[in-house]
């Protein structure tokens, strides 16, 4: 299978009252067509600042490092995403071979324009359609995603839906322009658990369907379960854990992503104690030094793990961790 | 009602008028026929979709939202209270009693305040001390008990991160000495890392002192985790309750079995997509006949469509409110 997107060295700060803020840092990784990736991480370790570097569409504020790089290979050629500049350029990361859905799906609806007319409009800007056309490909596409009545529906507004409705509205404008990847950010967390998995079936068939690559970026690791392919653990803004959605789950390698799988509640063991990952995530604004988990690490080595930023290291072709623990084991053997 | 019981409702029914005028009295209920009794210094839960009516119940058995219908009493060993009536010094008396725990540790701490004065707060505003020097050694002394030092104290809510932020919220709501807490989605906010942290937090506190816990979650994995007996509710009406492990175990409604296997598995080899619900929760306006979960349930019946079942206890603790749940289970033994 060909790479649809590398992302190389992704460093990107934020200027803030309080100085630079550095929200992604040295994050790397490629995703092929028709792959599903996990991105998962707690709240405010870059999940939706590195997605949406993707697309550009990170506040003017953001600074990325010269020495970041996004590349797109799309339609037939390789597109350099940081250096696109005009809006025409950028056309091609926003809504043309990359969508993006969202948590809340009224952020991608204008409140006052029907959901039928912001289809055409996405389709005219995107694709070389006639206006006709344009409305019978989203009437089609939004009954594909499960909306019954679906030419009632195209001249409704968003806030006439129910939440389940409007995921499912979000989802079908996001894949009108037939995008070769498509960037789900934390798409059911405001769901209940019963349209959440709606919406998980409905994701799992359009990839065997469309063979989009997917980003799909959620807290909740049962979702990942479900759904992806490879999963990468971020933490602070760093990747920690790179692999197969199996290995990930079932052997991690990182003590952030084991404390991870450790806090959640099981239900195959109801008496087991919950265990908390100790301590509070750390302010961006005071970064450790050395591996940035040390200060909640149940494993911490010592002071390598204050002094020494870890490298990732290959633990087999597919998966990779960045943690001392691991160079010591390797160094040891 | 026996000797163990906190909170006894009857029938209980929220209804709101949301008519637009005079000749249209359309009553919403929120909260509809509800019967539930929490014993004392159990972690009670309840669960649903959105909408089913959990908030609204929780609120009324604060005395936050009107009881339009049926009773609710409240014993604690001390006082005996009607909740449907309580009004005047009793109310008052009721609300040292009764404390609710927000969901949003971000929403709900005034940034104007230090951490020391939001605890105060409604010690202050209850007038349950006399002196500064009382009102600060109780903050201090349910500070600790929440994991809060004197130097947190000093300062202001935005210099905390969501897991001690709850933690401030919950000191607030116990500084008055209430025994009966309503924790409404508490750790839906909060990363999986630290979610465990504030419900073992909460857990201690009950143990410690004596509360009593309506815990109200989407989180079914959750409430399976920290409560001991689990209601369930389906727009606005209860269909299910039991001690937790037998209704984890074996479900006898229709809508919980539907909500359980909608949880995504942990196990990327079990992507299966059995009995999942199709459609959404209706409208509580438009609400269906017979049984309210028949446009949902994969079970329905023709007598689903015209008669609503009661909720049936059969003696064992765990009742359930389905025409068929009898004939259910038996299939499933025999399958
Ligand atoms: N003050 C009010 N006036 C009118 N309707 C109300 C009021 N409060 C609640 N409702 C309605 O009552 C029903 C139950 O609401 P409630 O907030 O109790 O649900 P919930 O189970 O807590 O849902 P969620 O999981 O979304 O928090 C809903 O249809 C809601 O819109
Ligand atoms: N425009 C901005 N200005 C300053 N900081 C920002 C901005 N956008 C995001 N951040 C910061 O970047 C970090 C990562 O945020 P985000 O990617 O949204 O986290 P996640 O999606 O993983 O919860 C956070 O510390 C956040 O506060
Ligand atoms: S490098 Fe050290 S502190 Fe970091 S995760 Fe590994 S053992 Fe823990
Ligand atoms: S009464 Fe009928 S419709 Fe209602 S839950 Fe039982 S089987 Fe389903
Ligand atoms: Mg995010
Ligand atoms: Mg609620």
């Amino acid at each position: 299978m060909t790479s649809l997107i590398d992302v190389e060295n992704l460093t990107l700060s934020f200027r803030t009252d309080e100085g630079l803020v550095t929200a992604v840092e040295d994050v790397s990784f490629s995703l092929k067509k028709g792959e599903v990736m996990g991105l998962v991480g707690e709240s405010g370790s870059g999940k939706s600042v590195t997605a949406k570097a993707l697309m550009q569409l990170n506040a003017g504020n953001a600074v990325y490092d010269p020495k970041s790089k996004i590349t797109l290979h799309a339609e037939g050629r390789e597109v350099d995403v940081l250096s696109l500049k005009k809006a025409a350029e950028l056309k091609i990361v926003r809504g043309g071979a990359i969508s993006m859905i969202f948590q809340e799906p009224m952020a991608s609806f204008a409140p006052a324009i029907t959901i039928g007319n912001q289809m055409v409009e996405q389709l005219l800007i995107h694709t070389d359609m006639t206006k006709a056309k344009a409305k019978e490909v989203s009437i089609e596409i939004l009954d594909r995603v499960g909306i019954s009545d679906p030419a009632k529906r195209f001249d409704q507004y968003v806030f006439e839906l129910s939440g389940g409705m409007r995921q499912r509205a979000m989802i079908a404008m996001a894949l009108s322009t037939n995008p070769k990847l498509l960037i789900a950010d934390e798409p059911t967390t405001a769901l209940d658990v019963t349209i959440q998995a709606q919406v998980i079936d409905l994701m799992k068939d359009l990839v065997n369907e469309f063979h989009m690559g997917i980003i799909f970026i959620t807290h909740d690791l049962g979702v990942i379960a479900q759904t992806a392919d490879k999963v990468c653990v971020m933490y602070l803004g760093r990747i920690v854990e790179e692999g197969p959605v199996r290995e990930v789950i079932r052997n991690p390698k990182h003590p952030y992503t084991r404390g991870l799988i450790a806090a959640l509640p099981r239900f195959d063991d109801l008496d087991a104690p919950l265990t908390p990952v100790p301590g509070d995530i750390p302010s961006p604004l005071e970064r450790p030094t050395g591996c940035v988990f040390h200060t909640r690490c149940r494993e911490i080595i010592g002071d390598v793990c204050k002094r020494d930023l870890p490298q990732h290291r290959w633990v087999d072709p597919t998966h990779r961790v960045a943690c001392h623990l691991h160079a010591e084991k390797e160094a040891a053997r | 009602m026996s000797k163990e019981t906190l909170i006894s409702a009857k029938d209980l029914t929220v209804g709101y008028n949301i008519g637009k005028g005079f000749f249209d009295r359309t009553v919403l209920k929120a909260v509809n026929e509800v019967s539930i009794e929490i014993e004392r210094g159990s972690f009670f839960g309840l669960v649903g979709e959105s909408g089913s009516g959990k908030t609204t119940l929780g609120r009324a058995l604060l005395k936050a939202a009107p009881i339009t219908g049926g009773h609710a009493k409240f014993t604690d060993g001390q006082v005996t209270y009607d909740l449907a009536t309580l009004s005047g010094d009793e109310l008052k008396d009721y609300r040292k009693r009764a404390q609710l725990i927000f969901q949003d540790p971000y929403a709900a701490l005034s940034p104007r305040m230090t951490v020391r004065d939001i605890i105060a707060e409604p010690l202050e505003v209850m007038g349950l001390t006399k002196t500064r020097e009382e009102t600060d050694a109780r903050v201090r002394e349910i500070a600790a008990k929440c994991r809060l030092n004197l130097e947190h104290l000093r300062r202001f809510p935005h210099a905390f991160s969501g897991g001690q932020r709850q933690r401030i919220s919950i000191a607030r709501a116990l500084v008055s000495g209430p025994k009966f807490i309503v924790a409404d989605e508490s750790v839906a906010a909060l990363d999986v890392s630290i979610q465990a942290d504030v419900l073992n937090l909460l857990k201690q506190l009950q143990k410690d002192l004596g509360l009593t816990f309506l815990f109200i979650s989407h989180d079914l994995s959750v409430v399976a985790h920290t409560c001991d007996h689990v209601a369930v509710m389906y727009l606005g009406r209860l269909v299910e309750s039991a001690p937790t492990r037998q209704l984890f175990a074996a479900p006898r409604h229709p809508y919980t079995k539907a909500l359980f296997s909608a949880i995504p598995s942990l196990d990327p080899d079990d992507r299966g997509r059995a009995q999942k619900l199709v459609g959404e929760i209706p409208s509580p306006l438009n609400q269906p006949s017979g049984c309210k979960f028949h446009t949902r349930c994969p079970n329905a019946i023709d007598k689903c469509r015209t008669t609503e079942p009661t909720l049936e206890n059969p003696g064992d603790g765990h009742a359930v409110s389905c025409h068929r749940w009898r004939e259910l289970l038996e299939a499933e033994i025999t399958a």
